[in-house]
């Protein structure tokens, strides 16, 4: 297959190696990999705040981009969520894009999904030591029903040991501008979910979104009680190595 | 302008700081959704009864006029009266005339959201006339002084230790905090009430327009007390809580039981048809129906927010929401607290300024719609309310600038490469141990809490890109 990569903007900016992981797995599993110029941002961060109009231009970007893919697999559940549930709102009154946001939509997954349900390919050979634990973050379960995909590709990883997260489905608090606008109730929440992550005794914290996990990370560092953190491409990439 | 009422942080902070609060309100909502998954998965295909809930409210709302018509006349036939109240001082205008008209010195209430709505208590007291919630937990926040802070535990955020301070000054006598001890002294207290009550006002769950009947679900029994005891009824109720009849009420019913405490039916469910006729043994002789609009007028006619008003008053959403877990309902500042609060306040009170903070009471999580026994889309609710409050033009200038800025480089990946690259140079003033850990704001709101990963010296595009080239 070719497929195409969606970078999305916090993994382009922050975490390359994410991207980068990304395109050597599904290199390694047989596939043709392009990441088509032009692409940015999915527009969440100006939708989510009320800005449509400046969603919509990014959104209209990002759709361009795409145009001419087969496939398109991203390193987020919430990127692609945006896709999926709100492009049809955003271009309602747009019958030309909300046809190409529909084409879009149909040929984009969230690479757990893709690996899992589309690739069928959970055992990706690899193997990591570690006691991890899963926050499924909201988008991607809620939104993108990816259901249990990530849980399935750690369940393969040989050596893993996975514990539970209590009270797993509370939102980290994170919500995208949510945490600079709403910095008090932000902290609030990640601290609480903080607290599980090190309740579960886990010495690995794994999700499938960059946003959450730098959230939940960035405040126990602060707090001097650093958990190792991965998304779960990190993951997959440190296991496949050996 | 300010375009952010100041008092909405103090209220956050107020709240944050009072950890037994938090502590309540955590482990009431956490009990209140359990119960809520137990009772749903119990009675078995619940994503259909949620999808049947959903057809009966948007068909409802879609037709109310029809039923609203429908309701009115029966009741009218029965012999109650009806009075269609524009605004919350219209409603306070239609309840306070009826008790004049009385001489009503005693009026006793059921639980009602409508009543905090319209904020009829003080009106009634400056009246003169004395006005006893005889639900406990609205018997509570009433002495207290507060409004509610859950829609149904509304005293949710007090101990029994505060409930003892609070009763002991009207008991004349001291009180210990255990709970046999307090419920007693309400029930003694209550009985008296009862008896004394000239005037019973109460709230209504639904009402079934081809009977012109009342429906109430309470647990303490007293909506039946406060509907047979006095002579005199009014019942106030939302213009949008009506079922057609007794069939779709069995399955509103069910979803709001169970959806609210996890019950499969609540301990007392009290339909009436008053006034008392000639063949009823009790009941109230005169009856008088308030119903409320409030602004559910426009929210009827807008095509986005309509499905708003399918809203059951459960709490569902309050219980799973995690802003809501971690500050309790008075924060917002709201009658209405939590994801529905934040919907429908805006819609309700149209002032911007003083509730323009609601719709961001949220991450956006999808918790609340997820709850939903009618499968509101709350979240997706709350982003549109976003949007109106930006198109309406009450955000700041700045923050229009912000999110053109944005736009701009992110419909110009090229030139948001060299700007990436441009800024992981000059980001070191910001660094600490390898992570961006100080900043000004806005960053200092993420910074003064968390710290951030450094920007890449390389955006993946670029390493891409050159990946491809050699």
């Amino acid at each position: 297959m070719k497929v195409s990569l969606f970078a999305t903007c916090l993994a382009n900016a922050l975490y390359p190696d994410i991207d980068l992981t990304m395109a050597r797995i599904l290199t390694y599993l047989g596939h043709t990999v392009d990441v088509p110029e032009g692409q940015a941002c999915c527009g969440q961060i100006a939708f989510n705040s009320g800005y449509f109009d400046d969603a919509r231009e990014v959104a209209r970007t990002l759709i361009d981009s795409f145009e001419h893919s087969e496939i398109v697999v991203g390193p987020s559940g919430s990127c692609i969520a945006m896709i999926h549930h709100y492009y049809p709102t955003l271009f309602e009154n747009e019958p030309a894009y909300l046809k190409k946001a529909n084409d879009l939509i149909h040929k984009s997954y969230e690479f757990t999904q893709f690996v899992v349900d589309v690739l069928k390919t959970p055992d990706l050979g690899a193997s990591y030591s570690a006691k991890a634990t899963y926050h499924p973050s909201c988008h991607a379960t809620r939104l993108l029903s990816i259901g249990d995909a990530p849980l399935t590709l750690m369940k393969h990883i040989k050596g893993l040991e996975l514990v539970p997260l209590t009270e797993a489905q509370l939102c980290c608090g994170f919500g995208g501008t949510f945490s600079v606008k709403m910095p008090k109730l932000s902290t609030a929440m990640v601290a609480e979910k903080a607290q599980h992550v090190l309740d579960s005794g886990a010495d690995l914290l794994v999700g499938v979104d960059m946003g959450c996990l730098m959230n939940i990370s960035g405040y126990l560092e602060k707090i001097n009680k650093p958990v190792k953190t991965m998304h779960i491409i990190q993951l997959l990439g440190e296991g496949m190595k050996s | 302008m300010t375009m952010y009422d100041p008092t909405v942080d103090q209220r956050v902070d107020k709240a944050l700081a009072n950890d037994f609060l938090r502590l309540a309100t955590r482990r009431a909502t956490d009990r209140l959704r359990n119960n809520r998954v137990k009772a749903a998965e119990e009675l078995g295909d619940w994503q259909k009864w949620r999808e049947a809930g959903e057809t009966i409210r948007t068909h409802v709302v879609a037709n109310l006029d029809f039923y609203l018509k429908q309701l009115i006349t029966q009741i009218e036939k029965q012999g109650g009266h009806v009075h269609l109240a524009k605004t919350p001082a219209e409603a306070v205008t239609f309840v306070k005339n009826i008790v004049r008209e009385h001489k009503a010195k005693n009026v006793i209430k059921s639980k009602s959201m409508i009543s905090e709505e319209i904020h009829l208590n003080h009106a009634l007291e400056d009246e003169g006339s004395t006005v006893i919630e005889t639900d406990l937990g609205e018997y509570i926040i009433q002495i207290a002084g507060e409004p509610p802070s859950h829609i149904i535990v509304p005293a949710m955020h007090k101990t029994r230790q505060q409930v003892a301070d609070l009763f002991e000054p009207i008991a004349g006598h001291p009180l210990t905090s255990d709970t046999p001890t307090l419920t007693r002294f309400v029930r003694n207290k209550m009985r008296e009430s009862f008896l004394q009550g000239e005037i019973g006002i109460t709230g209504c769950n639904f009402a079934v327009a081809d009977t012109g009947s009342i429906v109430m679900v309470t647990n303490e029994g007293n909506g039946r007390m406060v509907s047979t005891l006095p002579r005199v009824q009014i019942t106030l109720m939302g213009m949008e809580r009506l079922v057609p009849s007794f069939r779709e009420l069995d399955v509103m019913l069910n979803l709001l039981a169970r959806s609210a405490t996890g019950q499969k039916f609540s301990s007392y469910t009290t339909i009436l048809t008053p006034p008392k006729q000639a063949s009823d043994p009790d009941g109230p002789e005169e009856f008088h129906l308030v119903i409320l609009d409030h602004n559910r007028s426009e929210i009827l006619g807008d095509k986005t927010f309509r499905p708003a008003l399918n809203c059951i008053r459960c709490g569902a959403c309050f219980n799973v929401c995690p802003v809501y877990r971690q500050i309790g309902g008075h924060a917002y500042g709201s009658v209405y607290a939590g994801p529905i609060g934040a919907v429908i306040t805006p819609l309700l009170e149209n002032d911007w300024y003083k509730w323009g903070h609601l719709p961001f009471f949220s991450s956006l999580c999808g918790a609340c719609s997820e709850a939903c026994p009618v499968r509101l889309p709350l979240h997706d609710l709350l982003v549109k309310l976003r949007a109106r409050k930006v198109v309406g033009g009450h955000t700041p200038k700045i923050e229009h600038q912000i999110f053109k800025t944005y736009r701009f480089f992110f419909t110009h990946e090229k030139t948001l490469r060299k700007a990436l690259r441009l800024g992981s140079k000059l980001q070191w003033p910001l660094v600490r141990n390898g992570r961006i850990s100080v900043g000004i704001p806005p960053l200092s709101n993420w910074t003064n809490s968390r710290t951030l990963p450094k920007v890449s010296p390389k955006s993946f595009m670029q390493m891409w890109s050159e990946l491809n080239r050699n």
